[in-house]
């Protein structure tokens, strides 16, 4: 029995040296892992800061000047311009020097201080449509704030019902805490795919596989000892990557350490043996790396990291229960900013098992029986 | 087959040059066509990566459940929930008390609570008025928001609605009327498959290069090639021609894929989105050449492209995140990633038009980014000699 341990902990040592005596190679496991999350970060977020606007005021009277101070005064916004005439207002939204125009027609002033209902008129760039659609939200909660401050000064009676909202474990809305948990995410699936898929594969083009196989070592010990530098260098990564995320970030870690990291393992136990097919399907180095973007970009766009699952036609929903992004996502979520117990997630967390182990077993399979 | 032999029509008078070129290039398809994975990438990949995202990606929330907790029904709170009854937002369900409904916030299964508290219909005759609650799941913040919205605009319905029947009105001091231009139905996959369209190209053009020097040099074939008359400038050259087509030839599917599959208007036109995209693609290729050159192996090469191709690509080419509300200094990081400048032309060819303050300078920055990445390699593969 210790032979076999001896054996795999060689096995081990050449991979980690493999890995790590490559000064390039080395570089790139570490630094651009730790700048891309600092870079993503803050890149990653829904909140829209300094929105370029133009106002286009007809109106001299004093309503318009509130409104236009109450536009300015806002961190959403900055305004770029202030427009004179119509024709001014399709050069400045195509060439995207503003994104928003608003126009306070000539009878603004007079209509509210007759007691009728004053348009306001907002022209978005429509070419990222979600952003557009933030934009028309801060608009009206501006112009809501303002309805409310001119109906209490002039006491113009107000609608019967209002809404109350209250967000939960989120208060502020702050979308950089949906992505930051999900950067995570990313990052340790990146790191994991760096290590192992191209590891057979490098050994099978230089011919140094077959030698491997003609080692006493029987193929689980293969598999092991090319499986746990993956699972050691993701943990140590995601460790670094959750206590950035939760001390620079200032992210909340609401749930237990335990469930996290009962979480990050089991997942490093499906990118790991995804990884290690891939890489044991590949012939060559090329085809390894084809493989690891083929798995890693839909199995992140797919993950509910950006634009939500729920959203996604019934298909492809379906697929989606075969990427173990998907299942780590809503743990790191979970646990990040609801502090959901280990219960609650083990659905999430039997389905990345489950996948490991499969893909596990078919790439210590693929060893011997996908043989040149 | 694409395989191009050289023809002896076109075979020139004197010059050397562009015989040993065409030697070179013939090389280069040889290998592609060998090893089918290079023809994977530039077909298979942007077909089954569209065909995914196209359909999957999407920002437009529809059927949200939600929970309605009506604590005392009445004419009044029928009237209001029948408003999300009939809304394609939403999927309401009713609970009867709000720990229910909290406890399946809590467990997922709905994203937001509408509550109607006892005294509703009894403060609808005050002048203060009536809270509506609204309880949302915050952690995902922008489904959140935009739950919101729907709520609010259920509720401007309702109201609506109440003030005919009871022949008062409630109308606002101030209303909001917007025009969204390019995109007036806010349909979120018209930006996001063109935007998908610059990333799959980021990848396909990396890919398709960043193994190819790495792996003259591994196996040593490099000095062989370097021994030969032909200068580096067409070793280069020889290298990113055969790729380029490939690439165009997977760029002109995805286009195709997006104006007829996925219905994106395009109302700018076809050549400058065919200029356009020809110099992101030698930028691309220019980038995946000189990764091989800095990594000099393949197992580097190839984790320096995973590295970074896909993720910048996705994250800071403004493709979801808006450039314009990142930090400075992540603005600033942004202005080497060649996928910001194409998902800026791509979107305003497809749904603005030919506007060429946009494209020009978008178009400028891709060649000097082209410039630079094929500089680099040069000089880099010159080095390496000494």
């Amino acid at each position: 029995m210790t032979s076999v341990f001896r054996r795999i902990l060689a096995l081990m040592g050449k991979e980690f040296l493999a890995l790590l005596k490559d000064r390039r190679s080395r570089f790139v496991l570490i630094v651009p892992p730790l700048i891309q999350l600092l870079v993503f970060g803050y890149a990653a977020t829904f909140d829209l800061k300094n929105v370029p606007y133009a106002l286009f005021n007809e109106d001299a009277g004093y309503a318009a000047r509130d409104l236009a101070a109450a536009l300015r005064g806002s961190p959403s916004f900055t305004e770029v311009a202030q427009l004179s005439h119509s024709g001014e207002i399709a050069p400045l939204i195509n060439s995207k020097e503003a994104l928003m125009v608003v126009r306070i027609g000539p009878r603004f002033s007079a209509d509210l201080l007759s007691g009728r209902t004053a348009p306001l008129q907002v022209i978005v760039d429509g070419r990222n449509s979600n952003t557009a659609l933030l934009v028309v939200n801060y608009v009206r909660a501006i112009v809501d704030q303002f309805n409310r401050d001119w109906a209490e000064a002039h006491g113009t009676r107000l609608p019967p019902a209002y809404i109350e909202t209250r967000a939960w474990f989120n208060p502020n809305l702050e979308s950089r805490w949906f992505f930051l948990p999900g950067i995570v995410g990313l990052l340790t699936l990146l790191v994991t795919l760096l290590v192992t898929s191209l590891s057979v594969a490098r050994e099978r083009e230089q011919g140094t596989f077959d030698q491997l196989l003609v080692t006493p070592m029987r193929p689980v010990e293969i598999l092991i000892g090319k499986a746990l530098p993956g699972f050691i260098i993701g943990i140590v990564e995601a460790s670094l990557i959750v206590a950035a995320t939760v001390f620079w970030f200032g992210v909340p870690l609401m749930g237990s350490l335990l469930t996290l990291y009962v979480g990050v393992l089991l997942f490093l136990l499906s990118a790991v043996g995804v990884g290690l097919m891939i890489s044991s399907l590949a012939v060559t180095q090329q085809q390894g790396m084809l493989g690891a973007f083929f798995f890693m970009v839909p199995a992140i766009i797919l993950s509910g990291f950006a634009t939500p699952i729920a959203n996604m036609p019934w298909l492809i929903q379906q697929l989606t229960l075969l990427n173990p992004m998907r299942y780590f996502l809503v743990v790191l979520r979970g646990v990040f900013l609801e502090g959901t117990p280990f219960q609650l997630l083990i659905p999430q967390l039997w389905p990345m098992a489950a996948i490991g182990l499969v893909a596990l077993a078919t790439a210590a399979w693929l060893f011997r029986h996908r043989m040149y | 087959m694409s395989e191009a032999p050289p023809t002896p029509a076109a075979a020139p008078s004197g010059g050397g040059a562009s015989m040993r070129l065409r030697g070179l290039m013939r090389k280069e398809f040889l290998q592609i066509m060998r090893d089918p994975s290079s023809i994977a990438i530039a077909f298979l990949m942007p077909l089954v990566l569209l065909l995914l995202f196209g359909y999957g990606v999407s920002l437009d929330a529809k059927n949200i459940p939600i929970a309605l907790v009506v604590e005392q029904p009445s004419a009044d709170t029928a009237s209001f929930t029948a408003s999300f009854q009939g809304s394609r937002y939403f999927r309401p369900s009713r609970y009867n008390d709000l720990q229910q409904a909290e406890a399946a916030m809590m467990a997922g299964r709905v994203d937001a609570i509408v509550v109607l508290r006892q005294d509703f219909e009894r403060q609808l005759q005050q002048a203060g008025g009536t809270p509506i609650q609204l309880i949302v799941n915050g952690v995902d913040a922008n489904t959140a928001r935009i739950v919101m919205g729907y709520v609010e605009g259920a509720w401007g319905t309702w109201l609506q609605q109440t003030a005919r029947l009871s022949g008062q009105s409630f109308d606002a001091p101030v209303s909001l009327t917007q025009r969204v231009w390019f995109n007036s139905e806010l349909e979120s996959r018209n930006y996001l498959v063109p935007g998908l369209i610059a990333v799959i190209m980021t990848l396909i053009g990396a890919l398709l290069t960043a193994m190819v020097m790495a792996r003259e040099w591994e196996r040593g074939t490099m000095e062989a090639l370097l021994v030969t008359p032909l200068a580096m400038r067409e070793v280069i050259l020889g290298k990113l021609l055969p790729y380029f087509i490939l690439g165009m030839g997977g760029l002109a599917l995805s286009v195709s894929m997006a104006i007829w599959l996925f219905e994106v208007p395009l109302r700018g036109s076809l050549w400058v989105l065919f200029v356009a995209s020809a110099l992101f693609l030698i930028t691309a290729l220019g980038m995946g050449l000189l990764i091989s050159t800095v990594a000099k192996n393949q197992f580097v090469a190839g984790q320096i492209a995973i590295i970074t191709t896909f993720l910048p690509a996705f994250l800071l080419s403004g493709f979801i995140f808006d450039i314009g509300s990142m930090p400075v200094v992540v603005q600033a990081i942004t202005h080497i990633v060649a996928a910001r400048y194409y998902v800026a032309i791509l979107q305003t060819v497809f749904l603005a038009g030919d506007v060429w303050s946009v494209i020009l300078p978008n178009a400028g920055a891709l060649v000097v980014l082209a410039a630079v990445f094929l500089g680099l390699t040069r000089r880099n593969a010159r080095k390496r000699l000494e």
